[in-house]
């Protein structure tokens, strides 16, 4: 019986990859058929045909790719059923399983090793936390003293996939030892086989998350970089470019004990960017990018005034490198590929360089400037182009970590030559870069929070604007970086008010940007969301005086916005092409909407187009059908919190998109923003919310209850509880006895919550806050009203949280403002009915001392509230 | 070419195991999207609106010290206060004076903040319980005024509504700089300006991000100017955005210690008597007795009035309102009248109802009866500019009188808290029996 099915898999397994639609589709049933009414013997047939070497190569690579997507899945929800699935199979069923798995790794055929080795590391991923496969590691150590180099480099490329899906604490130090041992010898320069060598680098990568003990040893560490350093000179471009990766990782995983090697990294890398392969020299600039990175965060935490302190000390190698650094980084810019400024993928040695170079800049400050300034005044005025652009480049690339003192002189001499080379440059490289360096100015040297002496004054912006107008009807990725110039020219205007130089210019600027859009070619080089963005940034910057002309484009925006609704039929992709224009014009509404909103002059003229505006977003809403765009929602949300109470008569046509977006678990972050629009309904309509609020509280119920939603959403939806309650008032009580005992056990989850990493912690932290703000929204709904007695029953709930989170010790400030907030809200609502049970609490009184000396002003506010509102119920 | 990560692409597998790309560093663009710019910014105003309806439910209602409705111990609280308001017909229960105030323009609005102000009554007698009731603080010298921020620009005017200041501040929506909420949303703060260091000096907050304090007591809208002030940087020196420093004026309680700190601590401004406040008092407009100035010649240098040379003139002087029907009559609500002209007199001299008119006093023509003040003989000494909108109330014709003859000293206001704090005591026993 199992010989014949295991030679109708095999048939099946091939016409599922057959040419023809009908035969695959009857085939994927098949398999789909098989594997629901008999898993094990569909999961064991599965093996027979991967560990049968009698079988063709297709229907076993099939066979493996199936066994392994039935043991893992993207989705956290998907993925736990997986594990369990397995292991609730028959145990002899499993254990034929792996058996047929480790055969497999002896196979002649390569592909049917490689993907038996994912598989078996995916077992591993389930199996070793729990304590099983136990002798998984020892056997797989063995095959290494094979002969064959198949049967080894099968057996090290496993070693390496486990080490990826199993975490490090669950495997003991004593068999972390013998992995790395074995995966170390095979790297040697005396391991023959090259293959072999490659599988092992490869595995190192992976390994190195568990070698945490070998490296603080000084000899098993000297080794392990000996050899890596060794495998970077291999004959072979592969193992050199996998020894390069393992370096990066290691730089980024063991900063802190390089210090002994960097003279000889820095030798190795630098001949490698001069030198080798393309793939070998991205790795080996990558190195210093990571080294980079880690410095940057290092000092970061240094000056951060709340640790002014780092666990891990600086030992500033890019600092010590820099003179031999910069030239090497400075050199890469010169071999820029033709083009690349039109390919999104484009990623060359020139652009790891310069990246690299930017980030050298953030790392040492002013010590890079004198130099990187030599380069680009030697050859900012080359003929041959790629000298000028990699110039501007350089220069471009220093403006973010040095002072503004130090850049503010260069900058001056430099502006009017960049604004002449962003017109007059015949080489659109050179345009390109020239555009996104005076980006690069305006974002780092113009603004009200600048100390020095303006670079950008009254007197060149009128000429900086003139250029940058003109250089928008450039061709498109010249375009894109100009608006992303101009973007940045505005924002450092935001604060100018009706002193802003732009002011008089401003119905220029939006009629340029608006053409700018309308271009056919703004598809390309993402140019119209580019002049879409930047129009928002101005709309954000405009005045009291401007506002009348952002009042106008209301009507312009909105007439796009409607035509992008009359187009009949569309492809997949025209519909995709549309959604994203909905989102770029929804999106100028919302900031539109926000900026009117708030100002007294415009406010009511800007209401007189709501009932449009709104009329269109339900179009937009319409047109999607299944899920509700986000940019519309996010408007929504700024336009109900301006329209306030009048927004009710939207709400009947509105709500099933409200309803819509609480339900679209798959793209969580319009579940996120449908929430927070939630919230801003509450507000602008208080009262008048109530006849939504049965559909509104089911859902949000349902949300919480579901695994599939993701987690980030939560501490949203227990917030938005609070504010139906603060809109609702008393009449929040017919939720109470579904709300309550949702946020009683999230509370006591998160009270107890053991935070693993700092991740976990803050969103621990969320969470609380989500439930405090709840709890606070209700109690403060229920104030005044005799129905507060119903909140009595809950009380000693609340206080044994505040309590538990006093003395867990783990709370950040907002955590802590808002629950010294909620003791205040207890006693100021149920009055002298909480006054016993503040005082039996055990720790309020303590906690309140705490919060009342804290140094945050808004935890200390919080305090004081809840101090005078506690002395009245105690005392009454 | 295929496109390699910037950050460590793991090493290749075979394609059936893609590899986790982490999203390569943007090259030669803006870092940040401006879609997240947009998402972030609802969320953060979504968190802040959240915190002001929270702050308000808080603020706001019969919540703090007034007694509850379900307490039978609210009659051993402090008594509640007397809504002074209610009785001399003003309505303020104007539940968002932003909102209000939004409303109008020019001169009614010069009008409406006139009527805004409150204005103490000038302390003849101490009152009772002045440690367990009142608070105390030194009053700078220098101009009282209105300050109001909103959409972006800061207006401070004088008690009749004129405009000292426009200027740039650090106070919420103060200036174009870090506009938050709703840009119309006002701060309303009771200030002194003292011209010496160019600084405001807060002296009571009516309005705080727009929502209204007027139904909180003295003592939480101390509380509040304290916290609220230092959340914005307005206590900072000037800078560009920011024209004036705010300062708080130090509050005590009016025990001993708290009236020594004031009357003889030392200030950074120049004093000009000492301002009393009762805790349990509403804002209200208008002349209260529940707020309260004293003054001597050692804390104010302005203890009795001069004429316009600056001279301490021989005979005491009051500024009275002209009324239709002839009378002159004080500032107070209702007002009270001291004496009226005829008509024939007020043709003759040209004078107006309405028209501000200064008198001189003899002091042997003035009798006290049951506290109140009357005078036999008014002199006519002359006819006030437009500038003063208000004539003199009762109770400061009543402390200038004092003044110059039997004034209320520091030495009557030490005794009356002393004997205020025995009070105290004795209460406290009997609590403890």
């Amino acid at each position: 019986y199992t010989a014949n099915m295991s030679l109708d898999v095999t048939q099946i397994l091939l016409s599922a990859q057959s040419a023809d639609g009908s035969i695959r589709k009857h085939a994927e049933e098949s398999l789909k058929q098989f594997q629901e009414q008999n898993l094990p013997g569909f999961l064991l047939s599965l093996s027979s045909e991967l560990a049968n070497n009698e079988k063709p190569e297709e229907s076993r690579r099939l066979a493996g790719l199936i066994l392994k997507n039935a043991l893992d899945a993207k989705e956290q929800h998907r993925k736990s059923e997986l594990f369990q699935r397995w292991l609730a199979l028959d145990s002899g069923v499993k254990a034929q399983i792996k058996a047929l798995l480790l055969q497999t790794l002896s196979s002649p055929v390569a592909s049917a090793r490689s993907t038996s080795s994912q598989v078996i590391a995916k077992i591993a991923g389930i199996e070793i936390p729990q304590k099983q496969w136990p002798e998984l590691i020892g056997s797989l150590l063995s095959n290494i003293h094979q002969v064959q180099p198949n049967v080894k480099q099968a057996t090290l490329e496993t070693l390496g996939y486990l080490c990826e899906e199993v975490s490090p604490e669950a495997v003991d130090q004593d068999q972390v030892n013998k992995i790395l041992t074995a995966v170390v010898q095979g790297m040697n320069a005396s391991e023959g086989n090259s293959e072999v060598r490659l599988a092992a680098t490869r595995a190192l990568y992976n390994a190195l998350g568990f070698a945490q003990v070998n490296f603080s040893n000084d000899m098993e560490r000297d080794y392990i970089m000996r050899v890596v350093c060794e495998a970077t000179q291999s004959p072979e471009v592969k193992i050199r470019q996998a020894a390069f990766e393992c370096l990066v990782a290691i730089s980024s995983t063991y900063y802190d004990k390089l210090a002994t090697y960097m003279q000889d990294i820095f030798n190795i890398t630098a001949k490698a960017v001069r030198g080798d392969e393309e793939s070998v020299a991205l790795q080996a600039i990558e190195f210093w990018s990571s080294i980079c990175d880690e410095e940057i965060d290092i000092l970061d935490e240094y000056s951060s005034e709340f640790t002014a302190d780092s666990d891990v000390p600086c030992y500033y190698f890019i600092k010590q490198a820099l003179p031999a650094l910069v030239p090497m980084l400075l050199e890469t810019l010169l071999k820029q590929e033709e083009d690349q400024d039109l390919d999104e993928g484009a990623w060359n040695l020139a652009m790891a360089g310069g990246t690299c170079l930017g980030l050298v800049a953030r790392t040492v400050g002013d010590d890079v400037v004198p130099l990187v300034m030599p380069f680009v005044e030697e050859n900012i005025t080359k003929p041959e182009w790629r000298q000028r652009e990699a110039a501007t480049y350089a220069f471009g690339s220093i403006l973010e970590g040095p002072s503004a003192d130090k850049l503010a002189p260069l900058v001056n001499v430099a502006l009017n030559f960049m604004l002449s080379a962003l017109l007059k440059d015949p080489n659109n490289h050179v345009k390109d870069t020239t555009a996104w360096t005076l980006g690069r100015i305006f974002e780092f040297l113009h603004g009200s929070a600048l100390e020095t002496a303006p670079v950008i004054t009254a007197e060149n912006c009128q000429q900086i604007l003139t250029v940058l107008l003109q250089s928008m009807k450039d061709v498109p990725n010249v375009a894109e970086k100009a608006c992303g110039a101009l973007y940045f020219l505005a924002q450092g205007y935001v604060d100018a008010g009706s002193a802003s130089p732009l002011a008089p210019f401003f119905q220029d600027i939006i009629q340029s940007l608006i053409v700018t859009s309308h271009r056919e070619d703004a598809g390309e080089s993402r140019l119209r969301t580019a002049a879409y963005e930047t129009l928002n940034e101005v709309v954000r910057c405009s005045t009291e005086e401007t506002a009348p002309i952002v009042l106008q484009l209301i009507p312009v925006i909105m007439m796009e916005l409607h035509q992008t609704l009359e187009a009949g039929k569309l492809s997949t992709d025209e519909r995709e092409k549309r959604s994203d224009l909905q989102g770029l014009l929804c999106g100028c509404l919302q900031v539109i909407i926000q900026k009117l909103g708030g100002m007294e002059s415009t406010k009511f003229a800007f209401l007189q187009y709501a009932d449009q505006m709104m009329d269109l977003f339900l179009r937009v809403f319409a047109c999607r059908n299944a899920t509700v765009h986000e940019e519309a929602m996010l408007a929504i949300g700024a336009l109900a919190y301006a329209a306030g109470s009048n927004f009710a008569k939207y709400m009947a046509q509105f709500y099933q998109y409200l309803e819509m977006g609480l339900q679209n678990f798959e793209e969580y972050q319009v579940c996120a923003i449908t929430v927070g629009v939630v919230g801003d309904l509450c507000r602008a309509l208080e009262d008048k919310i109530l006849p939504y609020c049965d559909g509104i509280m089911t859902q949000l119920l349902k949300d919480l209850s579901s695994n599939q939603l993701h987690r980030s959403v939560k501490p949203p939806i227990f917030s938005c509880f609070g504010d139906i309650a603060l809109a609702i008032g008393e009449n929040f009580e017919k939720y109470l006895i579904y709300a309550m005992p949702m946020l009683q056990s999230a509370a006591d989850l998160s009270a107890h919550a053991t935070a693993a990493d700092e991740e976990m912690l803050d969103y621990t932290n969320q969470l609380r806050n989500g439930i405090l703000e709840a709890y606070s929204g209700i109690l403060q709904g229920f104030k005044g009203s005799p129905k507060m007695q119903l909140l009595m029953p809950y009380a000693p709930h609340i206080l044994q949280f505040l309590d538990a989170l006093h003395n867990g010790k783990d709370m950040d400030d907002s955590v802590m403002k808002t629950a010294i907030g909620v003791l205040g809200d207890l006693a100021d609502t149920l009055g002298v009915h909480a006054g016993p049970l503040i005082n039996q609490s055990t720790s309020s009184k303590e906690f309140l001392d705490e919060c009342l000396s804290s140094d945050d002003p808004l935890v200390k506010e919080s305090a004081d509230w809840a101090r005078i509102a506690i002395t009245r119920a105690v005392s009454g | 070419k295929a496109p390699l990560t910037r950050r460590r692409p793991p090493p290749s597998k075979s394609a059936m195991a893609p590899p986790q790309h982490d999203p390569r560093r943007p090259y030669k663009r803006p870092a940040i999207s401006d879609q997240q710019r947009r998402r972030d910014s609802a969320l953060q105003t979504q968190s802040a609106r959240r915190a002001d309806a929270q702050a308000r439910a808080r603020s706001l209602a019969n919540s703090l010290l007034s007694p509850q409705p379900s307490s039978p111990a609210a009659a051993d609280q402090p008594p509640p206060s007397p809504d002074a308001r209610g009785e001399r017909g003003h309505d303020p229960t104007v539940a968002d004076v932003a909102s209000a105030a939004a409303k109008l323009r020019g001169p009614d609005q010069r009008r409406w903040f006139a009527r805004q102000i409150m204005l103490p009554e000038w302390m003849v007698d101490a009152p009772p319980h002045l440690a367990r009731d009142w608070h105390v603080s030194a009053r700078p010298a220098g101009k009282r005024c209105m300050v109001v921020s909103s959409n972006g620009i800061t207006i401070s005017r004088l008690r009749n509504g004129t405009i000292l200041h426009r200027f740039p501040s650090a106070l919420p929506n103060g200036s174009k700089k870090g506009l938050s909420g709703p840009a119309s949303s006002y701060s309303i703060l009771d200030c002194i300006f003292h011209e010496p260091d160019e600084t405001y000096y807060i002296v009571d907050m009516i309005c705080w991000r727009g929502y209204s304090l007027y139904d909180c007591t003295a003592e939480f809208r101390f509380f509040w100017v304290n916290s609220k002030l230092t959340e914005t940087s307005a206590g900072d020196p000037p800078s560009t955005y920011h024209r004036y420093r705010f300062s708080v004026v130090p509050m005590y309680e009016s025990t001993l210690e708290g009236l020594q700190a004031a009357y003889s601590g030392s200030t950074p401004y120049v004093k000009d008597g000492l301002l009393f406040y009762n805790k349990h008092a509403h804002f209200q407009a208008g002349i209260t007795p529940l707020t309260l100035v004293w003054k001597d010649n050692t804390c104010s240098q302005y203890l009795i009035d001069t004429d316009s040379e600056g001279q301490v003139p021989t005979e005491q002087h009051v500024v009275l309102e002209l009324q239709e029907d002839g009378k002159l009559v004080t500032s107070d609500d209702p007002p009270i009248a001291f004496g009226s002209l005829d008509n024939e007199f007020i043709q003759k001299s040209n004078l107006r109802p309405g028209n501000l008119l200064r008198f001189s006093v003899r002091d042997e023509s003035v009798k006290l009866v049951d506290g109140k003040m009357e005078i036999g003989q008014l002199q006519l000494a002359g006819k006030l500019n437009r500038s003063r909108t208000f004539a003199d109330s009762h109770s400061k014709v009543l402390f200038q009188y004092a003044a110059r003859h039997a004034p209320l000293r520091i030495e009557d206001l030490v005794a009356a808290v002393q004997s205020n704090s025995m009070e105290i005591e004795s209460t406290d026993v009997e609590m403890q029996g």
